[in-house]
């Protein structure tokens, strides 16, 4: 086991890790329960999280390997119009999935491209939600596109 | 996109108590639960179908650094068997293992990693037996469990001896579908001071646990407690007994907490999934359409243990002929053991496999006689007054099933330009020529009753308590994501606007709710919340004491069949749905996309719209899953794809565009004339889609999930 000295949502916070450990697993087994884990192999996105930048599933990056990163969860990374928007329009259910897409959704909304129905699926085709069928999700994330599009123009 | 027509609603739309600290990453779900001090628990399991279990060497594991206690067999005091119908099932295997991934050793460590190292250091010597995977081998030969290869046998007779001018004959098969709520199973159980024990859990139905956990532990009530954490979806996988009986006995034993948390590749093992049906079809009718008979047989692979295994064969059968009339029905079902995993509740709960029957049948019937297979629907559906096609029963004050069909077909099917990969049947990374793709239609109807009936006696229990401006809600309905606190929270403000509404957390503290299943809480606990309400309405407030008011639900009371032929009052009363849907399919590499689907639902009365929608599209998800993806497959009875990576599940990009109408017949058997909403959207979306793909292809279809093979390589 060794010690990894990070930045968690901006606050500093020290895990423990084999080489084996997920980033996942080190910051679950240390209480820090943001980011959820429902298949262990990158391919429910339930466990995404950003590190330096990087939008990754926290289940597939070895924790020793994020010494001094800045790791980001929905509790940093979540905008008040994007909760209001998921809320009204019915994209959360048993909310097991909710975290990974949050930040899947904030990444698409901050990327350059203006995001369409289509490429909404697209960007966030990486993340399962076995409740809500997602059409809730994606019309949240489109509502919030296009409410930021005009707020900046 | 989607569009939502409720009629009119006196509760308006408002956002779930639960879902802004979901969205936060605030909600604490089991797997989140942390008491100090707790050890972890890792459960070593069969690595076969069927197996002598000839000894367990627990002392390497023992031996480990770290390593408390290895809990087998010999922990549990022979006879005492888990099982909430039917008691069978034993807690760590016996004497035989009779399906992958069944409990034999349970390892308790001081970190959850250390527990399933020392997995690796329990030796356990099997015999390897011959494993009965085929519904045929069950039958024919010896039982692999003691009390016998039949579950349940149902047989439903009913009319005259009349077959009808043309016949169609099909033969259906389904597959096995999981549950796959996201959050695989954890829980923390923990001693108490009175020498019980408590455990906070992810359960449908925690009084039922409660009653299981009691016989195995030889404990009373009291002394047994369950408290619902966060439930990170269930959809029927919580209905049985997975860790709760390991967990409970480790905290006795050691006096300590100790918690597990399964990993995806053994969550797959670990609970019941929906029944794979092996269903024969022979529908008569004259030649103007009208149906005259239907003979049908279903068989149910139950696995080793029963289960929830007799009610579903009840729901495949009563529900085997659809809403439809037809003078003269024949059904034998079976639920059979076998060695694959077990089977028990899923979201539809055997109509599913029940509606692919029949409505690929009327397909067939339609195309024979040349009717256009909405039109041959419409004539034959049942109408006020007829009798139930199976039980029998009084069809009255249901939905007007010709109504539900033209505004299904009034809706548009959506059409949208594939501008995406995605949008290609089999998605991005496949090749295809655009020649080959082929579109088809299909249309189908479903039925499921809401509360459990068969003669099963329901109630729900709930407790309202107003503190100065704060009405606190006890309910033990578990919440699992479909939104029942929701519903409970609009009715408490429907009768006391001014009031904030708070919810105590459900556990068996509180009187029985029942299960959050077969689409029964908002009915239930809803009336039982309603008549709370009443009452504490109806009380003269003595100022500022806390003033508290209960009410148990009674449901209207159904029936088990007469023993001879199956008829009589078996439901309290019924749900229906119609779904349309299109399809494009890669008719030269077998490859399917779901493109629109439209739906109607009868909901009965709307007491919180954005949910209702909620539930109808995460239920047309699954329903689109089963209809060309999902299938656990179990060659010689071994799972071949427990995992995300090879058992896949529709994503975004994967999701057809949906239409939706719903209609609001109110039901009067209860006082808020509510209607389930769970289930139906997965009943009758996969018939549908498999009616269309059999449309665009062709091809006979026979099978769900319909593989590639199927489409390409079929005659």
């Amino acid at each position: 086991m060794s010690s990894v000295r990070l930045r968690l949502d901006g606050s500093p916070v020290e895990l423990e890790a084999a080489s084996s450990t997920s980033l996942l697993r080190a910051l679950r087994d240390a209480g820090h329960t943001k980011a959820q884990g429902a298949c262990e192999q990158g391919e429910c996105g339930s466990c995404l999280v950003r590190i330096d930048g990087v939008v990754q599933n926290s289940c597939l990056v070895p924790a020793t390997i994020c010494e001094d990163a800045n790791v980001e969860t929905v509790a940093s990374l979540l905008n008040q119009d994007l909760a209001d928007a998921f809320a009204r329009h019915g994209a959360v259910q048993c909310g097991f999935c909710t975290p990974g897409f949050v930040v899947a959704a904030e990444a698409a909304l901050a990327s350059a491209e203006s995001l369409t129905y289509d490429t909404v699926r697209e960007r966030l085709a990486g993340n399962i939600c076995r409740c809500t069928g997602y059409h809730g999700i994606i019309e949240a994330v489109l509502e919030v596109s296009q409410r930021r599009r005009e707020a900046n123009q | 996109m989607t569009t939502h027509s409720p009629s009119s609603t006196r509760f308006g739309t408002v956002i779930r108590p639960d879902v802004p600290p979901k969205i936060a990453g605030e909600f604490e779900y089991s797997n989140d639960v942390r008491i100090p001090g707790m050890l972890f628990g890792a459960t070593k399991r069969s690595p076969h179908a069927h197996a002598r279990l000839v000894a367990i060497d627990t002392s390497k594991a023992l031996a480990m650094s770290g390593v408390h206690r290895v809990f087998t067999h010999e922990d549990v005091p022979e006879g005492r068997l888990l099982g909430h119908i039917t008691h069978d099932q034993p807690v760590f295997v016996l004497d035989v293992a009779r399906h992958e991934g069944e409990p034999v050793a349970f390892v308790v460590a001081d970190s959850q990693e250390r527990a399933w190292q020392a997995l690796e250091a329990i030796d356990v010597s099997w015999q390897p037996l011959e494993p009965v995977t085929t519904i045929e081998d069950a039958l024919t030969k010896d039982p692999i469990h003691p009390q016998g290869t039949l579950i349940r046998e149902l047989l439903i007779e009913r009319g005259d001896d009349a077959v009808g001018e043309v016949v169609v004959t099909g033969t259906w098969e389904t597959g096995r579908q999981d549950q796959l709520f996201l959050a695989p199973e954890s829980a923390v159980a923990y001693p108490s001071a009175d020498g019980g024990v408590t455990l906070i859990l992810a359960t449908q139905d925690l009084h039922t646990d409660q009653q299981q956990l009691c016989a195995v532990l030889n404990l009373p009530p009291e002394k047994v407690h369950l408290i619902n954490s966060g439930i990170g979806g269930a959809f029927g996988g919580r209905e049985d007994i997975t860790l709760q009986a390991h967990l409970a006995i480790a905290a006795l034993a050691l006096g300590k907490p100790v918690k597990t948390t399964y990993r995806r590749s053994e969550s797959f093992l670990a609970h019941p999934k929906r029944h794979p049906a092996f269903m024969r079809y022979r529908l008569g009718a004259k030649s103007d359409g009208t149906f005259v008979s239907l003979e049908v047989s279903i068989d149910l692979d139950g696995g080793p243990y029963a289960s929830t295994s007799g009610p579903v064969l009840g729901s495949a059968c009563y529900f085997s002929a659809g809403p439809y009339r037809i003078p003269r029905v024949r059904v034998h079902g079976r639920a059979v053991r076998t060695n694959n995993p077990v089977s028990g509740a899923m979201r539809g709960f055997g109509a599913v496999q029940a509606c692919f029957g029949i409505e690929s049948t009327i397909d067939l019937l339609a195309s024979k006689l040349g009717i256009d297979p909405v039109e041959i629907r419409r004539r034959n559906v049942l109408v006020e007054g007829d009798p139930f096609p199976t039980s029998g029963q009084r069809f009255e004050d249901q939905t007007d099933l010709r109504e539900l069909i033209d505004r299904c077909m009034a809706l548009e099917l959506p059409s949208s330009p594939a501008t995406l990969d995605l949008d290609l049947p089999g998605g991005t990374g496949r090749t295809l020529m655009g020649s080959a793709v082929s579109r088809g239609e299909g249309f189908a109807l479903g039925v499921k009753n809401h509360l459990y009936g068969e003669g099963v006696p329901e109630t729900s229990w709930a407790k309202l308590t107003r503190e100065g401006n704060t009405i606190i809600v006890e309910s033990s309905a578990s919440e699992c994501g479909q939104g029942i606190q929701g519903v409970l929270d609009r009715i408490v403000r429907t009768e006391f606007p001014e009031c904030e509404v708070r919810f105590a957390v459900p556990s068996t503290w509180m009187q029985y709710s029942g299960s959050s299943s077969a689409s029964r809480q908002s009915w239930m606990s809803g009336s039982a919340v309603l008549g709370a309400a009443q009452k504490l309405k109806s009380q003269t407030s003595s100022g500022d004491e806390p003033e508290s008011a209960e009410f148990e639900y009674r449901a209207p009371a159904t029936y088990r069949g007469d023993p001879t032929n199956g008829t009589g009052d078996i439901h309290v009363s019924y749900m229906f749905v119609a779904h349309r849907a299109r399809v494009e399919v890669d008719t030269e590499l077998g490859l399917i996309r779901v493109a629109a689907i439209s739906t109607a639902q009868d909901v009965g009365r709307v007491i919180n719209a954005t949910e209702i929608r909620g539930q109808i599209l995460g239920g047309i998800a699954q329903g689109v899953g089963f209809a060309i993806n999902e299938h656990l497959d179990t060659p010689s009875g071994l799972a071949a794809n427990n995992s995300l990576t090879d058992y896949l599940v529709p994503t975004a990009a994967d999701m057809p565009l949906v239409v939706i109408d719903v209609l609001e017949q109110p039901d009067p058997r209860n006082p808020l004339g509510i209607k389930g909403v769970g289930e139906p959207s997965a009943v009758s979306s996969t018939a549908a889609i498999a009616n269309a793909i059999r449309q665009a292809t062709g091809k006979p279809i026979t099978r769900v999930p319909v593989r590639p093979s199927d489409i390409a390589l079929a005659n």
